[in-house]
């Protein structure tokens, strides 16, 4: 898929919970947005923060091919991404992308699972769009520590049915996403993006029930186009860079130890 | 543009634009963003004898101006580059240099005969600096018998141009320079990354694997050009300058201190069209001062 250098031009910054914004961008130069599919990311520019000299890589949220915008889901993680969000409507962005290896979707049937927990919620909103239009059973589970860090579960809902997990109980099913009650019914595929150990309890239910994974990472990266080699996970062919290679791998790709 | 043609021992390069080992894979990664025949060459990728994995993750750091890498000479050795990689190149019209490294003088001299065949690659980069690895790399850099014994070994198995690329963690980098020019390097590059090392000190430990890890970007800008300056009063043989370059002016800078061209390395990663947008600064620059040929600002400080 042809990357692309683009300014796009900031539409809306809304404010979410806790410490997450959304960012809704167009082109600068009103071209139509580039085929993008579900769970590549961008690479963002950000100019004028004292601090930040590489660029951030972001997942993209969403696509709407209607408005011609693309969103970004942005959690602040440090001075680049709060830079980011402190974004005005007019401001420009510059953007490398689209980037990575989306979620694999056209062999996808039936009822479908889409974990996702924190900022790892992101890429799950187009992914479950492009799989509903396939005619697919979309669900989704969404993990969180407390009800005021679930992000955009209206979004969500509008195409899929959506289960909560939070640790303390204050929204849907208490603890973990791992020990959610949807893990007693049958699915044909799991989606999952979010932290680590999260992935990684999701990836041991998928393999006890012998469900087919995919799941995203985001190894810190420098260059986001397989050239500074630092975004490297280890898998079953070795050493193998997350930008260009992932961000998605299918489970048994990866040497994760049960 | 025929007023920035420069030489590089036998090499004759289109302008003095080149990219920096490790940081713009090999060319083919950046061709949605550049045309790569713009280009004075291009440095691909440290390669080694065998294939090696690197060192863990995590291998980066963000620095100020800069960043840290510990990526440890990740590559799928020599055989694969000559089968897989060089065949994807033959059309790019720039050319394409190999940077060479070992954990032994066995290691280099053989991975340098098994290119010295290939009708396109005209240069190899001799890697004397890799700050990453635990054999070999820089620690034939930073002696003076260390840099001639590789350089040496290596000129008796290739007879194309030779360029040897420097460790700056060093404390008198011009007799490093003098020792492989004395044994017959046509070249040297100058700086590889700075040794370096950075903690996260809310979790209490390193942000690299290594520990420590190779600083580059424009932080270390100022290091590189006065090493330049320094090399270039004490060799004859041409500097190819490198370590933060980000535009045209900078690389003026490098060439003004006694390079006859360029490498562009951490900037890639900031701005993937960097590369050719520094031919036209250097092009434009010539326009304004009435310089009808690059070579007349070499070494003017």
């Amino acid at each position: 898929m042809k990357k692309y250098i683009l300014d796009f031009v900031v539409r809306h910054n809304e404010k979410l919970g806790g410490r997450f914004g959304l960012l809704k961008l167009t082109p600068a130069n009103g071209s139509q947005l580039p085929e993008i599919a579900a769970g590549q990311f961008v690479q963002v520019s950000v100019d004028g923060s004292k601090t930040t000299f590489l660029r951030r890589p972001i997942s993209i949220n969403f696509v709407d091919k209607v408005t011609n915008e693309l969103w970004l889901l942005i959690r602040n993680a440090g001075n680049g991404t709060e830079h980011l969000l402190s974004s005005k409507p007019g401001d420009v962005l510059n953007m490398v992308m689209p980037l990575g290896n989306g979620f694999p979707v056209e062999d996808a049937t039936g009822r479908v699972l889409l974990v996702g927990g924190g900022v790892g919620t992101a890429p799950l909103l187009y992914l479950g769009k492009i799989l509903r239009d396939n005619g697919l059973d979309v669900n989704y589970l969404i993990g969180a520590r407390t009800k005021d860090e679930l992000l955009m579960i209206d979004n969500l809902k509008e195409y899929g049915t959506v289960y909560i997990s939070t640790d303390d109980g204050s929204a849907g099913d208490p603890g973990l996403v791992t020990q959610n009650k949807v893990w007693d019914e049958k699915w044909d595929r799991i989606y999952c993006c979010g932290p680590a150990p999260m992935m990684k309890g999701v990836a041991r239910n998928a393999r006890k029930s012998s469900t087919q994974c995919f799941v995203s990472l985001e190894n810190m990266m420098a260059c986001g186009v397989g050239a500074c080699l630092c975004c490297v996970e280890r898998t079953t062919k070795g050493n193998v860079c997350v930008c260009t290679e992932g961000p998605v791998f299918e489970i048994n790709q990866l040497t994760w130890q049960d | 543009m025929a007023r920035l043609n420069v030489e590089i021992g036998s090499l004759k390069l289109k302008n003095p634009v080149l990219t920096a080992s490790g940081t713009f894979g090999y060319g083919t990664e950046f061709a949605d963003f550049v045309d790569l025949n713009r280009l004075g060459g291009f440095i691909v990728k440290g390669t080694t004898l065998n294939a090696r994995e690197g060192n863990d993750y995590p291998r980066m750091a963000e620095t100020p101006s800069g960043m840290l890498n510990a990526v440890g000479l990740q590559n799928k050795g020599v055989d694969y580059f000559i089968n897989n990689i060089y065949p994807t190149l033959l059309d790019i019209d720039s050319e394409i240099i190999v940077n060479v490294s070992g954990a032994s003088i066995d290691d280099y001299v053989e991975v340098a005969r098994r290119l010295a065949p290939l009708e396109r690659i005209n240069a190899i980069e001799v890697n004397i600096s890799c700050p990453n690895v635990k054999q070999g790399g820089m620690a034939f850099g930073t002696t003076c018998e260390g840099a001639a014994s590789v350089t040496k070994a290596v000129r008796n198995a290739f007879n194309k141009t030779l360029i040897v690329k420097l460790s700056p963690n060093v404390t008198d980098i011009a007799s490093i320079a003098k020792a492989v020019e004395a044994e017959g390097a046509d070249s040297v590059s100058l700086i590889n990354t700075m040794l370096g090392m950075a903690i996260d000190v809310e979790r209490q430990r390193p942000y690299l694997s290594t520990i420590t890890g190779g600083l580059s970007g424009p932080a270390v800008r100022p290091i590189a050009v006065r090493m330049v300056w320094q090399v270039a009063k004490a060799v004859k043989i041409p500097i190819i300058g490198l370590g933060g370059i980000t535009s045209g002016k900078d690389a003026l800078e490098f060439i003004m201190a006694g390079a006859t061209a360029i490498q562009v390395g951490t900037y890639n990663f900031v701005d993937p069209t960097v590369t050719s947008k520094i031919v036209d600064e250097i092009d434009d620059y010539c326009h304004r001062h009435n310089v009808s040929d690059i070579n007349e600002l070499r070494g003017i400080i």
